[in-house]
C-alpha cells in the first residue's frame, strides 16, 4: 500500500469519527449549543480544552522553532502553559460562579454598561478571527500536502469539515469531537517521539530521553547536540543568546494571552460546579503538558538527526553527496518535501556534496575557504515541516506518517472550531440578543449563531486562500490583543470592587489601541507590506518586539482603568454585591441566559 | 458564618494563597527559567544545567503542581468557611 493511500485512510477514518460524534450529539436548546448543558466532567472538559488550545501552532510549528533555536525558544513552552496558572487562580472559578455563557456578558454585567459589552465583543472578534485565519491557512497546507491536492482545494475541504461539525453540533458536538481529536493528536505526536527517543537514547519516554545519554556516542544527548551544532557554526543549543527583556515580555504576553483568549475561557462555563472549574484547569494542563513535555525532546532529537544526516561521516568529515540524497532510501523524505517548496538545497560550489553550516559565522570562514565551500547549501528548511517530516526523517513505518497527518489536521481543525464557536456566540448572544434585538426568540438566536459561524468560516477561508503572508504574526497579534484587552478587564472585574464602567471601557480601549498601533508600526498598517516605520529587528521601544507588546498593553490597560476609576464615581451597591457573590462558590446554580 | 467573604476572612485567605502561588509561578519561569539561570548553571542536569531544565520542562511541572494544590486548598477553604456548594 502506498503512502498516499495510508494517509487517506488515517485522515478519512479520523474525520468520519469527528463527524459521527457531531451528528450523534446534535444540540437542541440554546443552553446546550453554547455550554453542552453544563454536564461536562472536569477530566472530559480538560481534554477538550487541551484539543481546543493546541492548534497547528503547537502541533506543527513549535517543535521546529525550538529545534532550530534551542533554549531561547523555551519562551513558547513556558508561555503557553504558564497561562493556565493565571486562568485557574484568577478567572475560572469566578466566571463559573457568575453563571453566564460568554465573556462579553460578564464584562457587560460587571461594568453595568452595554458599551463595555460592545467593546469586549469587538476585542473578542478581532482576536478570534485573526487566530482562525492562521488555522485555516494551516489546514490548507496540511490537506494540500497529505491529500496531494493544491492548497486551495485543501483549504475548501477543510472549511467544509469545520462548518459541518461546528455549525450543526454546537458545543456539545465540539466538546466530544474535541475529546476524540485530543486522543488522535496526542497519539500522533507521541508515537514517533517514542520511536526516535528509543533510537537515539534507548529511553522510551522522550521527555527523559532529552536529558539522557546519546547511545551512539555515550555522551549526554544535549552535550552531543551542542558539540555538533557549534562545530557547524550555529549557536550553542542550550545556551542563552536572545535579548533577556524581550524574552521575559514575550513569555508574559503568551501567558496573559492564554488566559484572555475567549475560546479557552468559555470552556470553564461548561463544568457543573465551581470546584470543578478549578480542577478543570489542572486537567487541561495535564493533557497539554503531555505534548509540551515531549515537544522539546522532538525538537532536539530532530535537530541532531538532521545534522547527522547532512554530515554522515561526522562534522569533520565529508558532507552528504547529492547522489546519496537522490538515491538512498533514507534521504527520500528530502525529495518529497522539496516538491512542496518548503525544503531546498543547491550545490553552489559544484563539488557534488551539500554542505550544511552557518555561513554567517566568521569562525567557519577558514575551514570554508580551505575546503572550497561557497556558502550553506541546505538553502531552505521551513520550520513548520519539521514535525510532519519527522517520522520520515527517522525512517519510521508508513502508518506512523499517516497518523501524524491525521494528528496535525486534528490540531488545526479543533482550534478553528472552538474559536468559531466563541465568535458565533459573541455575535448572536452579545451583539444581537444583548444589544440589537433583545426580544429575539431562542430559535432565532440559534439561527443567528449558525449564520455568524458560517460568515466567520467564509471570511477566514477567503483570507486563508490569499494568505497575507504573516501567519506567525497573526497568531502573535491574536495573543497580544487578548492579553491587552480581555484579561485585565476580567481580572479587575473580580479582584477590584472599585474599578467602574468608565475605567474598564477606557482600559480596554487603551490596551487594544496601543497594542494594535505598536504592531502596525512594526508590521505595516493593516499588514500592508512597506507601510511599517520600524522592524522587529530594531524596534521602537528598547528591544521589545511587536510580538511581545501584549504584556505592555495589558499593563497600560490596568493602569488606565485604575486611574480613570479613581476620579469617577464608585460602582453602585448592587454591582459591589455582585462582585461579593462571584467571590464565593456557594449558590452557584445552573447558568441562565439573560432573558 | 457571614455571607460577606470580606468580613469572614475567606477572601483575605484566598488572596494569600493566590499570592504565594503566583510568587512560585514567577520564580520558576521568569526566575529559574530566564533571569536566574546563571545562578543555576553550576548544577548539571543531563548534558545541560538546571536553568535549562526549568525553562524546558521544570516550570511546566511546577505549574501543574500549583493548579492542583490551589484546587485542593480552595475546596478545603470553602468548607472551612462554609461557602462551598452544597
Amino acid at each position: 500500500m502506498d503512502q498516499f493511500t495510508l494517509n487517506l485512510i488515517f485522515v478519512g477514518a479520523s474525520f468520519a469519527l469527528y463527524i459521527g460524534i457531531a451528528i450523534w450529539a446534535r444540540a437542541g436548546s440554546t443552553s446546550e449549543f453554547y455550554a453542552a448543558g453544563r454536564g461536562v466532567h472536569p477530566v472530559t472538559n480538560g481534554m477538550a480544552t487541551a484539543a481546543d488550545w493546541m492548534s497547528a501552532a503547537s502541533f506543527i510549528s513549535m517543535a521546529g522553532l525550538i529545534a532550530f533555536t534551542g533554549y531561547d525558544n523555551s519562551t513558547f513552552l513556558m508561555g503557553w502553559t504558564g497561562g493556565y496558572v493565571l486562568l485557574a487562580l484568577l478567572l475560572a472559578p469566578y466566571l463559573r460562579k457568575f453563571g453566564k455563557f460568554t465573556v462579553p456578558e460578564f464584562i457587560g454585567d460587571r461594568f453595568y454598561s452595554p458599551t463595555a459589552r460592545l467593546v469586549a465583543v469587538i476585542c473578542l472578534i478581532v482576536a478570534s478571527v485573526t487566530y482562525v485565519i492562521g488555522q485555516m491557512t494551516g489546514v490548507g497546507v496540511a490537506f494540500g500536502r497529505f491529500l496531494e491536492v493544491d492548497n486551495t482545494t485543501g483549504l475548501l475541504i477543510g472549511a467544509c469539515v469545520v462548518f459541518a461539525y461546528a455549525v450543526f453540533g454546537g458545543m456539545k458536538g465540539v466538546t466530544y469531537t474535541q475529546v476524540a481529536q485530543y486522543v488522535v493528536l496526542i497519539t500522533a505526536y507521541t508515537i514517533p517521539a517514542i520511536f526516535i527517543s528509543l533510537q537515539l537514547t534507548g529511553n522510551p519516554v522522550p521527555a527523559l530521553g532529552l536529558f539522557g545519554e546519546h547511545t551512539a556516542s555515550g555522551a549526554p544527548l544535549l552535550s552531543k547536540l551542542d558539540q555538533i551544532v557549534t562545530e557547524l557554526g550555529f549557536n550553542e543549543y542550550t545556551a542563552h543568546h536572545a535579548d533577556t527583556l524581550n524574552m521575559v515580555l514575550f513569555t508574559l504576553s503568551l501567558m496573559i494571552g492564554t488566559a484572555g483568549l475567549p475560546h479557552v475561557i468559555m470552556r470553564f462555563f461548561t463544568v457543573p460546579r465551581v470546584a470543578d472549574a478549578r480542577w478543570s484547569a489542572g486537567w487541561a494542563l495535564v493533557f497539554i503538558a503531555l505534548l509540551y513535555l515531549t515537544a522539546p525532546a522532538v525538537g532536539a532529537m530532530a535537530r541532531l538527526n538532521i545534522s547527522e544526516m547532512m554530515w554522515p561521516n561526522g562534522t569533520q568529515g565529508e558532507a552528504v553527496s547529492v547522489e546519496q540524497i537522490e538515491n538512498e532510501e533514507r534521504y527520500a523524505w528530502m525529495a518529497t518535501w522539496r516538491k512542496t517548496g518548503l525544503l531546498g538545497w543547491e550545490d553552489k560550489n559544484g563539488d557534488g556534496k551539500i554542505q550544511y553550516y552557518n555561513d554567517a559565522n566568521p569562525a567557519l570562514a577558514e575551514r570554508a575557504a580551505a575546503s572550497g565551500w561557497t556558502g550553506n547549501e541546505l538553502t531552505n528548511f521551513n520550520r513548520d515541516i519539521l514535525v510532519l517530516a519527522n517520522p520520515e526523517i527517522a525512517n519510521l513505518p508508513g502508518w506512523v506518517i499517516g497518523l501524524v497527518a491525521a494528528g496535525g489536521l486534528a490540531a488545526a481543525l479543533s482550534t478553528a472550531a472552538g474559536l468559531l464557536l466563541a465568535i458565533s456566540s459573541a455575535v448572536s448572544h452579545d451583539l444581537f440578543k444583548g444589544q440589537l434585538t433583545p426580544n429575539m426568540s431562542e430559535k432565532n438566536e440559534l439561527l443567528t449563531a449558525r449564520v455568524a459561524m458560517a460568515v466567520a468560516i467564509g471570511v477566514a477561508t477567503y483570507l486563508g486562500l490569499n494568505p497575507p503572508g504573516f501567519a506567525a504574526q497573526t497568531v502573535a497579534l491574536a495573543f497580544g490583543l487578548a492579553a491587552a484587552s480581555i484579561f485585565p478587564a476580567l481580572m479587575m472585574g473580580i479582584f477590584s470592587k472599585r474599578v467602574n464602567n468608565h475605567g474598564a471601557v477606557a482600559g480596554m480601549l487603551v490596551g487594544l489601541t496601543v497594542t494594535l498601533v505598536y504592531i502596525f508600526l512594526h508590521k505595516g498598517w493593516f499588514f500592508i507590506p512597506g507601510t511599517n516605520t520600524f522592524t522587529d529587528a530594531d524596534p521602537l521601544l528598547l528591544s521589545i518586539k511587536s510580538t511581545s507588546f501584549g504584556a505592555i498593553g495589558a499593563m497600560l490597560n490596568f493602569a488606565t482603568a485604575i486611574a480613570v476609576s479613581r476620579v469617577t464615581a464608585a460602582p453602585p451597591q448592587e454591582i459591589q454585591d455582585l462582585v461579593e457573590s462571584v467571590r464565593v462558590p456557594r449558590g452557584a446554580g445552573a447558568a441562565a441566559a439573560d432573558h | 458564618m457571614s455571607d460577606k467573604p470580606e468580613e469572614s476572612g475567606y477572601w483575605a485567605a484566598n488572596i494569600r494563597i493566590v499570592t504565594w502561588c503566583l510568587v512560585i509561578w514567577a520564580i520558576v519561569s521568569f526566575g529559574f527559567g530566564i533571569l536566574l539561570r546563571p545562578l543555576l548553571s553550576s548544577i548539571p542536569v543531563g548534558g545541560s544545567d538546571l536553568g535549562f531544565w526549568f525553562a524546558q520542562q521544570g516550570s511546566i511541572l511546577v505549574f501543574l503542581g500549583l493548579i492542583f494544590f490551589y484546587a485542593w486548598r480552595m475546596n478545603k477553604l470553602d468548607k472551612e468557611f462554609g461557602v462551598d456548594e452544597q
